[in-house]
């Protein structure tokens, strides 16, 4: 979706005014922390994936998503999620209360302190087979198709209708777009490189990679 | 709150401490989170998993010719075999500065970033105005940070939009032949893995050092 998410080359943002590294904390609040474990161990109980959350958070109302700070986008996200897949009713957020039972197939899910460390050092691989012909290969030019899909896509609006070359393959990953509505299928993923003048104008001698499934690009 | 109900978007959110708090003894009275485990969570991030791990990786690469190798064409394998390895970095691609070439990494859609060896990004990585210059200007952008190139030196920036995760090698600094992989370690600062600035030289680390100290 053409979302405020999706901020390459956007200007009047201001100034990026980096924390010096030494001297940034690493949470600059208490519930920073909690946000972050809650989206984390919620996510263990296994009702979305990676691109329904990221489309959970790039779906709020753009001058909300850009007021909010990064643990406020993902707390809202959370909140959407839990109600949308039915995990809690709008009426137990609102109330920070238990109104309704919890089925056992949900609470079997709750990961316990000692399986932390495992699901963290496991992760979540995504790469995914595809019988799919590989389409491109390295040198190839391509273009990135021209579309405005209103759900959740990976391929930004700033390299939409502009050619690169195919500078990686990566293999086959689960294509994000149709992960977001709960269909995992895989597609060949590449790294296309731009130049920066053709993307931004003259005088940029920037090469800008990018990666992009294969229904993102044709042959130019 | 969702945000799928109309509502006036100049409305003061509520306090993110009391929305996170009641979300939380919700949702452990509803036995879905356990709280010791977002404690468990919190410290690995804190005391386990940092950018101390991607400085082990880069001084590894500037003393071991061939986990170098190894580490720019296979950058799981190499890192994996450090003990590195899980959440977020599930698939890493390591890129190289070189004289001629300068890498920058930002994720434009939201804050992708290798954690597995950076641990969680900073504010400004996350931000909005990082995320829409790194592509667009990202001159601009290391002059924001203080970095100079060499003339002659070009920039290449990796937009992380599938969960590929990016992680720049830095160039080894001048006048550290000697140095061991240890001590290396401590000139690899986390903003030179994501290429907004370039490793420490012996006199940076030095005058940081000193003002530490005092």
């Amino acid at each position: 979706m053409n979302g405020a998410h999706d901020l390459g080359g956007m200007h009047g943002l201001g100034p990026i005014n980096p924390e010096p590294e030494r001297e940034e904390p690493l949470f600059h609040a208490e519930w920073e922390k909690r946000a972050l474990g809650l989206t984390l161990t919620a996510g263990w109980l296994g009702q979305w994936n990676i691109d329904i959350s990221r489309h959970a958070r790039e779906r709020q109302h753009p001058v909300t998503y850009l007021s909010n700070s990064y643990y406020e986008n993902w707390l809202a996200g959370l909140e959407t999620l839990l109600v949308e897949q039915g995990v809690v009713t709008p009426e137990e957020l609102e109330q920070g209360k238990a109104l309704e039972p919890t089925p056992e197939s949900l609470t079997s899910k709750c990961a316990p302190a000692s399986a932390v460390a495992n699901i963290l050092s496991s992760g979540g691989p995504c790469d995914l087979a595809t019988e799919a012909p590989q389409h491109f290969k390295i040198g190839d030019k391509v273009r990135v198709i021209q579309f405005n899909p209103t759900g959740h896509t990976r391929a930004p609006r700033y390299v939409r209708g502009h050619i690169g070359s195919i500078s990686d393959y990566h293999g086959s990953f689960i294509l994000p777009d149709e992960n977001s509505t709960g269909n995992k299928i895989g597609q060949h993923l590449y790294n296309v490189s731009f130049d920066g003048d053709m993307l931004w104008g003259p005088g940029n001698d920037s090469t800008i990679h990018v990666d992009l499934w294969q229904s993102y690009l044709e042959k130019a | 709150m969702g945000h799928d109900h109309p509502h006036d978007h100049t409305d003061p959110p509520s306090d993110p401490a009391l929305r996170v708090k009641a979300l939380e003894s919700l949702l452990v009275e509803k036995g879905l989170v356990d709280p010791a485990a977002i404690d468990a969570i919190i410290e690995t991030y804190e005391t386990k998993v940092g950018p101390r791990n991607g400085a082990k990786v880069v001084a590894r690469a500037w003393t071991d010719p061939a986990f170098k190798d190894l580490l720019l064409s296979d950058a799981n394998t190499a890192i994996n075999s450090m003990g590195y390895a899980g959440r977020q970095g599930e698939h890493m691609k390591v890129v190289e500065n070189t004289n001629t070439r300068h890498n920058l990494v930002v994720c434009t859609l939201c804050s992708c970033y290798p954690w597995t060896v950076l641990g969680l990004p900073p504010v400004w990585y996350k931000s909005a105005p990082y995320r829409a210059q790194a592509v667009s200007d990202p001159k601009g952008v290391l002059a924001e940070f203080g970095t100079t190139l060499p003339q002659g030196s070009k920039i290449s920036v990796w937009d992380s939009t599938s969960e590929m995760r990016f992680l720049v090698l830095p160039q080894r600094p001048e006048g550290t032949d000697d140095w061991s992989a240890e001590q290396l370690e401590d000139l690899v600062s986390r903003n030179s893995m994501i290429g907004v600035e370039v490793a420490l030289t012996p006199t940076e680390l030095k005058a940081i050092q000193a003002g530490e100290a005092s």
